[in-house]
């Protein structure tokens, strides 16, 4: 019986089937959903741990106690956890060790594009690619196969269109992996330089061993058609290719690092011509080349962006049908903070008074965009209290009045800790604002340490954002009601002029995780039409007839709209 | 079976990847093979959000390209229109007759357009309105209009109606089998 799996849910499967015993993982788009389906199955240990690197830090000591081990992140969460990755991979493992990145061409949900491929290759790590869910499952249980045969920790690369896509599985029993226990091994688990000095020839020397193993692996598909085109590929690529190419030859590698030189060989001497085919970096094209065998690629195929059928049709100048052609102009529908969003009233503040925001990843980054127009600058997660504090080190006593940085939660957690602790020791004066929607709600809603659950959503210690700020050294805290907009601006604009840390923790609900009990209702008698209350950017609330109007169905009865609302004309009202 | 694709689209929130779950269910439960293709994360805070399913005796691509589609489900009529460049002009619209003003349109900046079923009979072969929620609070839920419009979806497409029924009752919890059963059998008689 087959059933239609998204790459993630393949991935879990393929985990528990393999006998995972520990997954670890911090939430980002698009690799959440893997340690959400792992909860499935009550035999794996599953966590949110509170950033990629600390997920990757208690992968590795499962993995050096003897257990199968996973861990998953976004492709930025890599560069996170990047340190001990090139570490882990000179001392090797115990249990099976995979590092799952999920990378995300097309940037549908991410601050980049790198490939992370190049990880591979840089951390001398075996990698998997697959194609679709059913080798995503099936490449999940060998690479635990590969990871223990050659004590390395291996790379499982997925994108965006293999996490997100469902394509039907055939599922298989499970197997229980036995878990050896730890034991003391300072020569393997201590990274001393007199210990990594011995580990690096024998990691050179595995690179060798695993290539002549990826010579033979039956993973790697060589499909000889017409043999005037031969195109290598790996992942999602080879289903565009197969597509748009139904008549040729092909090479579709599983495992694309170390690449299987005699393999390529052999198929570069059965068809004419061989064209590269793969997604951002010529990353297999450029290593093919150095094996001296002529290759093309990217000199067609754009590096950036996501391929598709249509990308690949208009590199190779295949013809394809006339274009559509409006005659309408159709306006943009960027995301937007949900109607209701906690984070709303505290972007609409740093608007009017004019405050210079930095920001962090998260919804809030859609704080951004107009009319709210609250967040000037946005570089990785953790980086907004940092990059609000490294400003004032450059700004004037006057412009330093004017900075705030903003964080949210989860994001807090993950990196924003240390960075608070910089400013506070540095005698730093940047104001923090905390938006505390007490879960992780850009993707999906994950828990983490402020709320009390574990990743299964059974009781945890709950970790005090504000206790933990106090004890950073912050001694003006104070807890606002985002939804209450004359007290958030008289707190606001107090602890920018002071010359010394505060900390705001604006704290409400993610408003999608509420059900909401009033809408807000405009009187048309009273309404102007002044559109100061559009200027919030509420998606339940437009301009109709001159009049402000709120949508009775999308409106959660915030009462922000209210209390702009200079003429009293808006109300509360029971939801329907 | 030639392969068929179906583009799902609207608003986030609409319960656009639910529908194409069902459909893609649908098709394997067909014994067909099939693959759906969407996107998480920040499009779905009230972006546009786009779904597809392709079904058929072999399927590679989980996505299309211009001009691809058999169908498009539509669940907000703006969004068809930005969508439609990837009907084939032999294709199907079935829109819900329902506008959600974008945020430039909400705020005066652009204007909602006009005419738009006009707009899609002219790049399509039939299009289909349906007023989804009208139906929905018919049967007293107006969270339904996503299971409605897929209804009026397998009318025109040649599953039996009994996989539908049987995927339906295998997906939801049972206390909103009921209801649902009832919004597809209104969007297939529709």
């Amino acid at each position: 019986m087959k059933v239609l799996l998204s790459g993630n849910e393949a991935v879990a499967r393929g985990a528990y089937e393999a006998g995972c015993n520990i997954a670890s993982a911090y939430p980002g788009t698009p690799s959440t959903e893997i340690l959400e389906n792992l909860r499935k199955y009550k035999d794996v240990y599953v966590e949110w741990s509170t950033n990629e690197k600390v997920a990757f830090d208690v992968a590795v000591g499962a993995s050096f106690a003897g257990a199968r081990t996973l861990v998953a992140m976004k492709h930025v969460g890599l560069n996170v956890a990047a340190d001990p990755f090139f570490t882990v991979s000179y001392e090797g493992v115990n249990g099976g060790f995979i590092v799952i990145t999920a990378d995300d061409p097309g940037m549908w949900s991410s601050q980049n594009e790198q490939d992370n491929r190049w990880y591979a290759l840089m951390a001398k790590i075996p990698m998997l690619e697959p194609s679709d869910s059913q080798e995503a499952k099936d490449l999940i249980k060998l690479g635990f196969d590969i990871s223990e045969e050659f004590d390395t920790p291996l790379l499982f690369r997925l994108t965006t269109r293999i996490c997100h896509s469902s394509t039907p599985v055939t599922l298989g029993d499970n197997i229980t992996h036995k878990i050896k226990g730890y034991v003391p091994n300072v020569s393997k688990f201590l990274c001393l330089p007199s210990n990594a000095r011995r580990w690096h020839p024998i990691v050179e020397n595995r690179l060798l061993k695993l290539q002549a193993y990826n010579e033979k692996l039956n993973k790697n598909i060589m499909e000889i058609n017409d043999t005037s085109i031969g195109i290598i590929t790996s992942g999602i690529s080879y289903q565009y290719a197969r597509e748009v190419f139904p008549d040729a030859s092909f090479l579709k590698l599983s495992m694309t690092y170390p690449l299987p030189i005699k393999l390529i060989k052999e198929f570069a001497g059965k068809v004419k011509k061989i064209y590269v085919i793969e997604e951002n970096d010529p990353f297999l094209e450029n290593n093919i080349k150095i094996l001296g065998i002529q290759v093309t690629g990217k000199d067609k195929i754009p590096i950036c962006g996501e391929l598709s059928q249509t990308v690949l049709k208009k590199s190779f100048n295949i013809s394809t049908p006339e274009p559509t052609e409006l005659t309408v102009k159709i306006p943009e529908r960027p995301p937007v903070l949900c109607p209701g969003c906690p984070h709303r009233g505290v972007f609409y503040t740093i608007n009017k008074l004019k405050l210079h925001a930095m920001g962090d990843i998260g919804c809030y980054t859609l704080g951004a965009f107009p009319p709210l127009n609250a967040m000037e600058t946005c570089v990785c997660m953790g980086a907004s209290i940092s990059n609000a504090y490294g400003i004032e080190r450059a700004s004037t006593p006057e412009d330093k009045t004017k900075l705030v940085a903003v964080i949210g939660d989860s994001t807090f957690f993950h990196t924003g800790v240390p960075a608070l602790i910089n400013l506070v020791y540095n005698n730093g004066c940047t104001t923090t604002l905390i938006l505390d929607n007490l879960i992780t709600a850009m993707t999906g809603h994950q828990q983490h340490p402020g709320t009390g659950k574990t990743a299964r959503e059974e009781p945890a210690r709950k970790v005090s954002i504000e206790e933990l700020v106090k004890g950073s050294g912050v001694n003006r805290v104070f807890i606002v009601d985002p939804y209450n907009l004359d007290e958030l601006k008289t707190i606001l604009k107090r602890e920018v002029s002071i010359p010394e840390p505060s900390v705001i923790i604006a704290r409400r609900d993610c408003v999608l995780r509420i059900k909401p009990q009033f809408a807000m209702k405009v009187n048309n008698d009273i309404c102007t039409g002044c559109k100061l209350c559009v200027n919030l950017g509420c998606p339940a609330l437009t301009f109709k007839d001159n009049k402000a109007y709120i949508d009775h169905i999308l409106c959660t009865g915030c009462g922000l709209c209210q209390q702009v609302c200079v003429k009293k004309s808006i109300s509360k009202e029971q939801k329907c | 079976m030639k392969e068929t694709s179906v583009l799902i689209c609207g608003v986030g929130g609409q319960g656009i990847l639910l529908a194409s779950d069902l459909l893609g269910k649908v098709a394997i439960e067909a014994g067909l093979d099939a693959k759906k293709s969407e996107v998480h994360g920040m499009a779905q805070r009230g972006g546009a959000v786009v779904s597809i399913v392709r079904f058929g005796d072999k399927i590679y691509s989980p996505i299309i390209g211009e001009n691809e589609a058999d169908f498009i489900l539509s669940f907000e009529i703006l969004e068809t229109l930005r969508q439609i460049k990837f009907l084939k002009k032999s294709g199907i619209c079935i829109v819900n007759n329902y506008e959600l003003p974008p945020f430039s349109v909400s705020t005066g900046i652009d204007k909602y357009p006009e005419n738009i079923p006009e707009e899609i009979k002219k790049h399509s072969k039939e299009m289909f309105l349906i007023n989804g929620l009208k139906l929905a609070k018919e049967i007293g839920n107006s969270k339904t209009v996503n299971v409605i419009l897929l209804g009026a979806l397998a009318k025109r497409l040649s599953f039996p109606k009994e996989c539908w029924i049987k995927t339906i009752k295998g997906h939801f919890p049972p206390k909103i089998i009921d209801i649902n059963l009832k919004a597809f059998e209104l969007g297939y008689n529709n």
